[in-house]
C-alpha cells in the first residue's frame, strides 16, 4: 500500500514537472508606477488597473497562448529611484517590455536607460516633452496637457472670450500646462491678463483671486491636482467671482467635486471620456473599450476606475496588440506598436506612427461641466 | 478705489491664515516654555485633530461636535503617549536628540495615519455655512469667525492658565530652570507630560476648526507645522500675544505679497521676513532681551 501512494506521488509529480516544462515560459512585462508619494494618486489607480488587465488577459489564455508576467515596482515618484528600478527590469528581470512610470519626472530619467537597453516604454504619464521629439523606443499613453489647453481655448473662442487669468500650480503638472497655455493662446488669440501661481500645499488662494477679479478677464483657468483647485472653486465662490472658471483635466474625478462642494457648480474642465462614459454618443469608437474598464474596475476594486487607471489599462492593451502581430522580442514589440493605428482605448484613439509616439488628438479630451454635483457634456 | 477694495481683501484673507498659524504656533510654544524643546511633531497634532474628526463623522456616523471632542481627546492622549514612550525614558538627552525624536515621531504618525485612512483628501463640512459674509468690500466665511473666535479663546486659556494656576506656574518655572523647579519640589517630568497633553489638545483644536477651510489629508501637517512654528519664532516663542501677532503679521505678509508682488514669491517672502527677524531680533519680535543670570 504504502509503495503505492508512493509510485502515485512520485508519477503525480513527474506529470507537473513534465507540464511545467511543457508550458510556454511567461512574457514578461515590466511596471514601475509611482504607487506611494505625492503622485500616488496616479500610481495606485495604475497599478491596480495594469495587474487586472493582465490577470484577465492570463485568465483568457494568454497572448498567444503564453500568459503575461507583470513585475512591478513602486517608484514613490521619485526619479533616481526610477532609475535604479528601471535598470532592475532590464538587467535581473529581463524584460521586454517596460510601462509606466507615472510621472513626467520619472519618465523622462528612465529614458536613456530603455533607449541604451533598446527594451520600448509606453509612459502613462502627460508631459509632452516624453515624445517631443519622438525618441526611438517610448511611447506614452496619457493625453498631452497641450490637448486639454486646446480644448479649453477652442470653447473660450467659440464664446468669443478673449482674456483669461490663469491660475497655475507651483509643480510639474502646474508648469507644464502653464507653458502650454502660454504658448497657444496666440494661436486662439487669446490674451492673458494676469499669470498666476499657488504652492501646492497652499490652503488659501483668496490674494491670486481678488486680483483676478479686479482685472478684465473673462474667465479664470486653473491648472492643478487636487486639493488645490478645490480651495479655489471655494475662495472663488466666497469672493463672489463672477467669470467662468475652467480647471485642468488633473482634477478630472468625482473627488473634485466632493472637496469643492457646491463651490464646483458651474465649473466646467477637459477630461479623459471616461468620466462621461453612459453619456457618450451609441457611435463613439471608444464606447466599448470604456465601459468595459469601467464594469472591470468596478468588479474588482468597488471604485470608479478613473483615467488615470485608463493609461495603464491602455499601455497594457497596446502591449497585447503589439505582441500578438510583433512577437515577443523587444524590437518587434517596438515595431507592431508604432504601427498601432486606431485603436480605441481609454484615453482616445490611438494612432501611432514613425512621426507621433503620443498617438493622440484633442478629441480625446471632451469638455464637461459640473451640475447638481455630477458631470454633463459642455455643447 | 478697486486697488483699496483689493488690499482690504489681502489682509483679510491673511489675518484669516495667519490666526491659524498663530493657533498652531501657540501649540509650539506651549511645549518650548515647558520643557526647552521643539516639538516638530506638532503638525501632525494639527493634521490628527482633522483627519479624526472626518473618521468619527463619516465612519462612526457621530454628530458633529461628539466627533472634534473624539478626535481632540484622542489626539490628546497621541501626545501623552508619545511624551510617555519618546521623551519621558531618554534621561539626560539633549534638547537636539529630543527635537530629533519628535521629527522621527511626526514621520511614523504621518505613515501610520497613510496606512490606516489612505492618501485621499478629505473635507469637512463648514461648521455654520458657506455663505461669504462681505466686511469693508471683503468677504469672508462663517468659518473663517471660528477661526477667529476659538485663538482669541485659546489665547485667554492659555494666559489665564500660564499666569494664574499654580500649574501653569510651576510648568514656566521648569522652563527657566529645571533644577531649581526641582528643588523647590515641581515635579518636572509630569509638567513636561502636561505640556505635552495641552500642545496637541490645541493643535488637534486646531486641525479641526481649519479643516472644513484648508481640507485635510495625511500629509497637511508639514507645512502648517512649519508655518506655525515660523509665528512662534517672530513671536520670541512665548506664549501669548507675542505669537499671535507673529502669525497674523505671517499670514498678513502672505497674502499682501501673493497680491501685490508676486504669488510665485508668496513663501519666499515670507519665509525672507523671518531670516530678517532671526538675524536682527533673534529673542522674537516683542520680546526684550534676555539676561542670563548666572
Amino acid at each position: 500500500m504504502k509503495k503505492l501512494v508512493s509510485t502515485a506521488f512520485a508519477s503525480f509529480a513527474l506529470l507537473c514537472l513534465s507540464t511545467a516544462a511543457l508550458a510556454a515560459q511567461p512574457i514578461k512585462i515590466g511596471a514601475l508606477f509611482a504607487v506611494t508619494g505625492p503622485a500616488s494618486f496616479l500610481g495606485e489607480p495604475e497599478r491596480n488597473t495594469a495587474q487586472m488587465v493582465v490577470d484577465e488577459i492570463n485568465k483568457a489564455g494568454g497572448v498567444k497562448g503564453r500568459k503575461l508576467e507583470l513585475i512591478t515596482y513602486d517608484t514613490g515618484g521619485d526619479a533616481t529611484k526610477a532609475v535604479q528600478l528601471a535598470n532592475k527590469l532590464v538587467k535581473n528581470d529581463q524584460v521586454v517590455a517596460i510601462i509606466g512610470p507615472s510621472t513626467t519626472g520619472d519618465s523622462m530619467a528612465i529614458i536613456p536607460v530603455v533607449e541604451k537597453a533598446q527594451i520600448p516604454l509606453i509612459s502613462c504619464a502627460a508631459g509632452s516633452k516624453i515624445t517631443e521629439p519622438v525618441k526611438k523606443w517610448v511611447f506614452k499613453t496619457a493625453q498631452n496637457d497641450g490637448l486639454a489647453v486646446a480644448k479649453i481655448y477652442e470653447q473660450l473662442k467659440k464664446e468669443k472670450k478673449t482674456r483669461v487669468a490663469i491660475l497655475t500650480v507651483s509643480d510639474g503638472f502646474g508648469s507644464s500646462g502653464r507653458e502650454q497655455l502660454k504658448a497657444q493662446a496666440a494661436h486662439y488669440g487669446i490674451q492673458i491678463l494676469s499669470d498666476d501661481t499657488y504652492g501646492p500645499k497652499d490652503t488659501d488662494m483668496t490674494a491670486q483671486l481678488a486680483k483676478i477679479r479686479g482685472s478684465q478677464a473673462q474667465a479664470l483657468i486653473c491648472w492643478g491636482t487636487n486639493p488645490g483647485p478645490a480651495v479655489i472653486a471655494r475662495n472663488a465662490k466666497q469672493l463672489g467671482l463672477s467669470i467662468p472658471v475652467y480647471m485642468s483635466h488633473g482634477v478630472s474625478s468625482k473627488k473634485f467635486i466632493e472637496l469643492a462642494g457646491d463651490a464646483a457648480e458651474g465649473i466646467r474642465l477637459p477630461s479623459g471620456k471616461v468620466l462621461v462614459a453612459d453619456l457618450l454618443p451609441k457611435n463613439d469608437k471608444q464606447r466599448a473599450s470604456l465601459l468595459a474598464f469601467i464594469k472591470d474596475y468596478q468588479n474588482h476594486f468597488k471604485a470608479e476606475g478613473d483615467h488615470f487607471g485608463g493609461h495603464a489599462w491602455d499601455a497594457v492593451m497596446l502591449l497585447k496588440g503589439a505582441i500578438e502581430r510583433g512577437g515577443d522580442t523587444p524590437a518587434g514589440i517596438r515595431n507592431a506598436l508604432e504601427a498601432t493605428r486606431n485603436f480605441p482605448g481609454i484615453g482616445g484613439v490611438f494612432s501611432y506612427s514613425a512621426k507621433d509616439h503620443a498617438g493622440l488628438t484633442k478629441d480625446a479630451f471632451t469638455l464637461v461641466e459640473v451640475r447638481k454635483k455630477d458631470w454633463v457634456l459642455v455643447k | 478705489m478697486e486697488l483699496l477694495n483689493q488690499v482690504t481683501q489681502f489682509v483679510i484673507s491673511g489675518l484669516a491664515t495667519g490666526s491659524i498659524y498663530a493657533l498652531i504656533g501657540l501649540s509650539f510654544a506651549i511645549i518650548f516654555n515647558s520643557t526647552g524643546i521643539i516639538n516638530f511633531a506638532q503638525g501632525e497634532f494639527v493634521m490628527l485633530g482633522g483627519v479624526l474628526t472626518i473618521f468619527s463623522l463619516n465612519v462612526l456616523h457621530l454628530p458633529l461636535l461628539a466627533a472634534i471632542l473624539v478626535a481632540v481627546a484622542v489626539t490628546t492622549v497621541i501626545g501623552l503617549v508619545f511624551e510617555r514612550l519618546a521623551i519621558r525614558p531618554l534621561k539626560n538627552a539633549t534638547p537636539l536628540m529630543l527635537i530629533i525624536i519628535t521629527i522621527g515621531a511626526s514621520i511614523l504618525i504621518r505613515g501610520l495615519v497613510m496606512l490606516l485612512w489612505g492618501k485621499d483628501t478629505q473635507a469637512l463640512p463648514a461648521f455654520s455655512g458657506t455663505d461669504p459674509i462681505s466686511v469693508a468690500g471683503a468677504t469672508l466665511l462663517p468659518q473663517h469667525l471660528w477661526i477667529f473666535g476659538v485663538t482669541v479663546l485659546v489665547i485667554i486659556g492659555c494666559r489665564l492658565f500660564f499666569n494664574h494656576t499654580i500649574s501653569g506656574k510651576a510648568m514656566r518655572a521648569c522652563s527657566f530652570n529645571r533644577r531649581a523647579a526641582n528643588l523647590v519640589g515641581i515635579s518636572v517630568g509630569r509638567m513636561v507630560l502636561f505640556s505635552f497633553v495641552i500642545s496637541a489638545a490645541v493643535g488637534a483644536l486646531a486641525g479641526v476648526i481649519i479643516a472644513p477651510l484648508t481640507m485635510t489629508a495625511y500629509d497637511v501637517g508639514v507645512m502648517l507645522g512649519l508655518k506655525g512654528f515660523c509665528a512662534a519664532i517672530m513671536g520670541g516663542m512665548g506664549s501669548g500675544l507675542g505669537t499671535v501677532l507673529g502669525g497674523l503679521i505671517l499670514g498678513t505678509l502672505e497674502s499682501l505679497g501673493a497680491g501685490l508682488i508676486s504669488s510665485g514669491y508668496k513663501d519666499a517672502i515670507a519665509f525672507f521676513i523671518l531670516l530678517l527677524i532671526l538675524f536682527i531680533r533673534p529673542q522674537g519680535l516683542f520680546k526684550k532681551g534676555e539676561t542670563e543670570r548666572v
